[in-house]
């Protein structure tokens, strides 16, 4: 008994992680308190859990990225402060590498993830008029998955311990040998089961941009984000079994013995690393494309422009995703493949930077004739390309093989990739936000606050990463949890843990925002407050669950439909109501994620009887789902008309 | 459920099952990473094989042989059972189904039988790199047989129970494929795993 309760206990407790537990024990008494005194759970069960519609599934992963968002934050200043000054002794080694680990994992797959998953949801369907995804059930399936991953992994900090080998879990570091405390199982398993809810996604969205743009759509008239979706879930389709599988052999050289990343009996840990990378690299071009479809709305939006090079937009965009399958060695330069092999990888690294240049001039032509108007998140598209442009420049100095014996493995690199990774992806993302804000929520951000942010996000984010740069070519070793007063580094890494201080004040002005926003903001905006251009802006806000009352035709617009409806008159909406199919909500999808949760708690501690009970659970719900008959529901012409009256009150596209 | 659609097969006829054939078109591309990193793995470890025994010391010719015979047979009917599907016959596309998923069975036995052996002769999972990649790419094709015999039966018993509808057409021919790729990936084993491995 006493044994069995062992095997939960952390291995390396510290006052920290008793006040998270605490934290995390009394958060989620309070929260579960407040649902039942507000009689709120039939309510959440009803309207979000259970959920089909892909605007309200697109809320959840928006939710669960800025939740997650501030869970990877706390672990960076964390770090930070432990090298903040040397010899320092706030952390010590074991945790380090426990923090250094749980925040890159976090921050790649349970933050940025989730985030770009929001914007597929809530916008790829309105950008192209549908009325929703292709598999709105598989979607909500997706999501809890997802969910379930992310919750698996992050309870690894209270029971049985976090993954220490870092966010690429490098074998044979990551073997049971080096790696004794389950973290690592949970690290397998739980990117495992998100994963898979990532694979359905991007099935789903191919499906759904292949087959249901609106009549008149073609491939190339899609809004430039809806491109990048495509792109990104193709990579996603193809990129992601690829990690199934190393993540599977993990699993079992962990679990079960076998002799897949070993250094004995044949085994070879530089397959991991291979496998990783196939995946790896790929899934940064899954997060930057997408960000890059953001960055071309709100830029052609707020230049009042159409953009620059649509075409070539596009085709970079594709030149990517095939390159982004062709560079992973570049992440081991100097773990002994031979000088051919690194010289190929080399050249195609950089090739990279030719298409991504391409974009880059875009923007600027876009930017060189229009009229810009600087709203917050255009100033985070200004902040972004000089920001990125910088990242890029030292990628390629990383993608010179020789030269990267001397920063392989430094803070330079670490620099870097937040170089491209905050201005990249997290500013489009914030940016994102702030933009479609109003259409998610009928309300609009308050801009002098939000200017503000960006500004003091930027200063923060130059002064913790600059100096980054210049010490790791001094040599300051990435994941070293203190350094010697010797080395001449603490003052930069003060200038760094400053840094991180003031962008710990940008997030929390985010928040400060969206409360004083919600408090403050006039609610009688209409449904295009922007201005803006594509067909997502053309219903009403909020947006009824049905999108569109009538499908869109865009046959004779470009690909900003909605700007020609407004500036040329082109009819969007053609024809009259008619009764609209909807699918039923289920419940079952969610608890068929249960399912997946237990099974893969049970994995990570060998509790087999368990684990065989999980799933069970997963075949019997798939068997019933297979059984089931389930034709959806209708809404009635005369419901939608009645609806559209009330919101055409409000104003909004005719 | 959309428009129904006469003028194409039955499987085709709804909009939702275009939707269907079409995503489950795109999985078969991640099925096809999914053993592609199997394969690539096991060429990578094939020769790496430490203490324990090679390919050659420890494949035999007559069950690999029975494998490929029901499961290429298989194939076909399933082939046969879309057929029936499409001539609008419940009975024989029951019947085809059902051969099919025997035939499946009769695979799955040898397979099982297989892995014994295996083990039995000292070539189990953990022995080496060699093992550990053979029998997990093998156990992977095979756990998918295994999926698709729960999946078939099920689809069986609708068509039984409900007849031949749009939902039921559209399920039975997205099985096919699944089936026919299956095949195809036991093609690649036998030709690079097991036929490379004898030689
Ligand atoms: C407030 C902003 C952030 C700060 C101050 C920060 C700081 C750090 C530090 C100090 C490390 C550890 C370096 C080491 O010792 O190896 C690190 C690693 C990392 N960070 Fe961040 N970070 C921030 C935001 C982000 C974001 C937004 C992402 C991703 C979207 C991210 C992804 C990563 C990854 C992948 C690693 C590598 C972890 C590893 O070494 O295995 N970080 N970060
Ligand atoms: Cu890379």
């Amino acid at each position: 008994m006493k044994e069995f309760f062992a095997q939960f206990a952390i291995p390396h407790p510290s006052l920290l992680i008793y006040i998270a537990m605490a934290s995390i024990v009394f958060g989620t008494i309070a929260l579960v308190a407040v649902v039942t005194y507000f009689k709120l759970w039939g309510y959440l069960w009803r309207e979000w859990i259970t959920t089909v519609d892909h605007k309200k599934i697109g809320i959840m992963y928006l939710i669960t990225a800025l939740v997650m968002l501030f869970r990877g934050g706390v672990d960076a200043v964390m770090l930070r402060m432990q090298l903040a000054v040397p010899e320092n002794t706030f952390l010590e080694a074991q945790h380090y590498n426990e923090v250094f680990t749980t925040h890159g994992v976090v921050m790649i797959l349970f933050m940025a993830m989730p985030f770009i998953t929001f914007f597929f949801n809530f916008l790829v369907p309105l950008q192209i008029g549908a009325r929703d995804v292709a598999f709105p059930r598989l979607n909500n399936l997706a999501f809890w998955l997802f969910f379930m991953g992310m919750g698996l992994f992050n309870i690894s900090f209270v029971i049985g311990g976090s993954p220490d080998s870092g966010w690429t879990s490098y074998f044979p570091l990551a073997g049971n040998e080096f790696s004794t405390s389950v973290g690592t199982n949970y690290y397998m398993i739980a990117l495992q089961i998100a994963g898979l809810g990532t694979l359905m996604t991007g099935i789903n969205f191919i499906t759904t941009i292949m087959k249901m743009r609106a009549p008149g759509m073609t491939l190339f008239k899609m809004p430039m984000f809806t491109w990048s979706a495509l792109i990104a879930n193709l990579i996603i389709v193809f990129a992601f079994p690829v990690l199934t599988v190393a993540l599977a052999m993990g699993t079992m050289d962990r679990l079960f013995a076998t002799n897949f990343f070993t250094t004995v009996n044949g085994g070879m840990d530089m397959l991991w690393a291979n496998l990783f990378w196939v995946w790896g690299h790929p899934e940064v071009y899954i997060l930057i494309l997408p960000a890059f479809g953001i960055f071309s709305e709100v830029i052609s939006t707020f230049a009042r422009r159409n953009l620059y090079g649509y075409t070539s937009m596009v085709w970079s965009m594709i030149v990517i995703s095939v390159f982004s399958f062709a560079v992973w060695t570049h992440h081991f330069f100097t773990m002994g493949q031979g000088a051919f092999t690194n010289s190929i990888f080399s050249i195609t690294t950089m090739a990279i930077a030719i298409p991504t240049g391409v974009k880059i001039f875009n923007w600027l032509f876009t930017l060189y004739k229009g009229k810009i108007e600087m709203t917050t998140p255009m100033l985070y598209a200004m902040h972004f390309i000089p920001l990125f442009t910088l990242g890029g420049v030292t990628g390629v100095m990383l993608a010179m093989s020789a030269a990267d014996y001397q920063y392989h493995n430094t803070m330079f690199l670490v620099a870097h990739f937040h170089n491209v990774i905050i201005p990249g992806v997290v500013y489009a993302m914030l940016a994102g936000l702030t933009f479609y804000w109003p259409k998610m929520f009928g309300f609009m951000l308050n801009e002098k606050i939000g200017k503000a942010t960006v500004w003091v996000m930027s200063i923060g984010f130059v002064l913790a990463f600059i100096p980054m740069y210049i010490t790791g070519l001094d040599g300051q070793a990435r994941r070293m949890y203190t350094y010697s007063d010797a080395t001449g580094f603490s003052f930069l890494n003060m200038v760094s843990f400053v840094g991180a201080g003031i962008m710990t004040v940008s997030f929390i002005m985010i928040v400060w925002n969206i409360w004083y926003s919600f408090k403050n903001s006039p609610r009688d905006i209409s449904s295009d407050p922007w201005n803006a251009r594509g067909l997502e802006w053309a219903t009403h806000t909020p947006i009824p669950h049905y999108n569109f009352a009538i499908t869109p035709d865009v046959t004779d617009a470009s690909e900003e439909a909605f700007w020609d409806s407004k500036k040329k008159g082109t009819q969007l909406f053609k024809g009259k109501i008619e009764d609209i199919h909807m699918p039923n909500n289920s419940g079952q999808t969610f608890v068929m994620s249960v399912f997946f949760f237990i099974a893969g708690f049970a994995f990570v501690f060998s509790m087999w009887y368990l684990a065989i009970f999980g799933l069970i659970g997963i075949l019997a719900c798939m068997a019933y789902r297979s059984l089931e008959d389930d034709h959806g529901y209708h809404i009635h012409a005369h419901e939608v008309e009645e609806d559209e009256k009330k919101h055409a009150q409000k104003g909004g596209a005719k | 459920m959309g428009k129904v659609n006469n003028n194409v097969p039955l499987e085709y006829s709804t909009e939702e099952n275009n939707l269907k054939i079409f995503g489950f078109w795109v999985f078969l591309g991640a099925e096809i990473m999914l053993f592609g990193t199997l394969f690539a793995s096991y060429f990578t470890l094939v020769d790496r094989t430490g203490a324990g025994p090679t390919g050659a010391e420890i494949f035999e010719i007559t069950p690999v042989l029975i494998e490929t015979f029901v499961l290429l047979t298989s194939s076909f009917t399933i082939g046969l059972a879309i057929h029936a599907m499409r001539i609008g016959s419940k009975k024989a596309t029951i019947s085809f189904m059902v051969i099919t998923l025997l035939l499946g069975a009769v695979f799955l036995g040898v397979e099982i039988y297989e892995f014994k052996h295996y083990v039995h002769i000292g070539a189990g999972l953990s022995v080496s790199a060699f093992t550990s990649i053979l029998l997990t790419t093998l156990g992977t094709h095979g756990l998918h047989v295994t999926m698709g015999l729960c999946w078939g039966s099920f689809i069986i018993f609708q068509i039984w129970k409900r007849g031949l509808n749009s939902v039921t057409a559209g399920k039975t021919f997205v099985f096919s494929l699944y089936w026919h790729f299956l095949d195809v990936v036991w093609i690649f084993i036998f030709s690079f795993i097991y036929l490379k491995g004898m030689m």
